[in-house]
């Protein structure tokens, strides 16, 4: 199977030809709002973070800023900073050259003179950026080029019925023909990492899943909280599921039954051609996410028995239900009914061959639902409160 | 033959309503292709689970094969399990590989 994409400079290939008009902190976000409404073909989000913050948070900030950049969605960047923010311009453009040697521009607020001049300046290299980036013609690449994200969130039973063993299908098809598949949502782990680490490649790879789930416990200890008590969800046990455990044994079903090849902590840059990988990502939906597309995931599968809208700025969100109700009701938010599993109309291998087909066509163009509807709003996960 | 439930694993004691239930209804499910029928002893609504065995308070619940928690009181078959008659298991993770 393959598709048509964009090749980067790096040698990655993308499925969109954005510029990214990249906030470097909250002081910066009214900014860049500002200069990509006034560049079509350009994105930006509301970065919350970039200051205030200790060294292992602000870690986390700077991944997903790098990551972004790096995404072969993105034709290219320009980095706003305010200029006084943690978050400094040369550590953002070192973060972003570690990962990738595609067009990067820069303007900082404080030395350009104001919001109105460094408006000016971003928005005249972010418009000959997009010029450029509409130059480039698409080429044919095989699927395993692809890192393909996988998401649960407004979880129901059926998500566990159906939606996630469709993804799940989707992913080994996904990895037995070479590409990727991240698995995500630590806490969405809890109960069910023993199968998981079953699956894994070695000794290593295998300890990895229980630190991982390990540490995200002990950090709600660290507070005086115990995960459980926000998760699962109000909606979620609306929708019948009971336990944490529950929740995490259906989420497990995304990553099929491929051998686990590696984890990675939030944000990190993830390998093409690796097989089925877990990243180490909250269970907040619009934050595992960016993790994912901050890995590097051109496209993301999101499954949501109760109706999720969440999109990226950066990368398509294909959005999945196993609830005949929610299909029915919330039509206009999702691309693919799998409900068909669950009365006994389909397989699971036919459902997940037909993902993988939308997940290509999504690869060659094809608008999902969310992006039809302009949704970027994003978030990026935090280690502890602001200093 | 009205299939309006299912389960998923041999080991599970919950079967899953994939019709809203109303007490009393039949509750018919598969077993390797075999329609297996109980009684509602409650209203179920759709996609919640409700007792395909007697658990024990203290037994565990089992769905996917797996202890998804712990009864808190005894449930009777066709009953509704959800959050009122179950805890999270909390057990130790790395005991059950």
């Amino acid at each position: 199977m393959t598709f048509y994409g964009y090749r980067r400079p790096d040698g990655r290939v993308g499925v969109r030809n954005r510029v990214l008009i990249l906030p470097a902190s909250v002081c910066a976000s009214d900014t860049t709002r500002i200069i990509s409404q006034q560049v079509e073909g350009s994105v930006t989000f509301n970065n919350q973070q970039g200051c205030s913050q200790v060294a292992p948070d602000q870690q986390l900030t700077m991944d997903v800023m790098a990551g972004y950049a790096a995404n072969p969605n993105i034709y290219g960047t320009v980095v706003v900073s305010l200029g006084c923010e943690n978050c400094q311009m040369d550590l953002v453009v070192a973060a972003i050259r570690e990962r990738t040697n595609k067009p990067l521009e820069q303007v900082i607020i404080q030395e350009a003179g104001g919001t109105l001049k460094a408006v000016e300046m971003a928005v005249r290299y972010a418009k000959q950026m997009v010029a450029d980036a509409s130059m480039l013609q698409k080429e044919e690449f095989p699927i395993s080029e692809l890192i393909v994200g996988t998401e649960c969130g407004g979880s129901d039973p059926t998500s566990g019925l159906a939606a996630n063993p469709a993804i799940g299908a989707m992913s080994d098809l996904l990895v037995q023909a070479g590409g990727t598949s991240i698995l995500s949502e630590t806490p969405e782990c809890i109960g069910a990492e023993h199968i998981l680490a079953r699956r894994a490649k070695d000794q290593h790879v295998h300890d990895r899943v229980y630190e991982i789930t390990e540490r995200f416990e002990k950090h709600f200890h660290g507070v005086g909280e115990d995960v459980r008590a926000g998760n699962p969800s109000p909606g979620n046990k609306a929708g019948g599921i009971t336990t944490l455990e529950e929740k995490s044994l259906g989420c497990i079903h995304k990553g099929g039954h491929s051998m686990l090849n590696n984890v990675y902590d939030y944000g990190k840059q993830v390998s093409a051609h690796e097989g089925l990988v877990l990243m180490d990502t909250p269970g907040n939906d619009p934050s595992s996410v960016a993790a994912m597309v901050a890995g590097g995931a051109q496209v993301v599968v999101f499954s949501s028995g109760r109706g999720s809208p969440v999109g990226s700025p950066i990368s398509p969100v294909v959005k999945i239900t196993g609830n005949k109700l929610t299909f029915a009701k919330m039509e206009d938010n999702i691309d693919f009914n799998a409900a068909p599993i669950i009365y006994g109309e389909k397989t699971i291998e036919q459902m997940g061959e037909e993902l993988l087909q939308m997940v290509v066509e999504t690869a060659c163009g094809k608008q999902t639902k969310a992006e039809a509807l302009g949704f970027t709003e994003t978030a990026i996960a935090r280690m502890c409160n602001y200093v | 033959m009205n299939v309006n439930a299912m389960i998923i694993d041999g080991k599970d004691n919950v079967a899953i309503a994939i019709e809203p239930i109303a007490a009393g209804d039949t509750v018919t499910y598969l077993v390797q292709g075999k329609p297996v029928s109980l009684k509602a002893a409650q209203d179920i609504t759709i996609y919640h689970k409700l007792a395909t065995r007697p658990i024990a308070k203290g037994e565990p619940v089992v769905k996917y094969g797996e202890h998804i928690g712990v009864a808190t009181e005894d449930i009777p078959v066709g009953a509704h399990v959800h959050v009122h008659n179950v805890v999270s298991p909390q057990e130790d993770r790395r005991s059950k590989e």
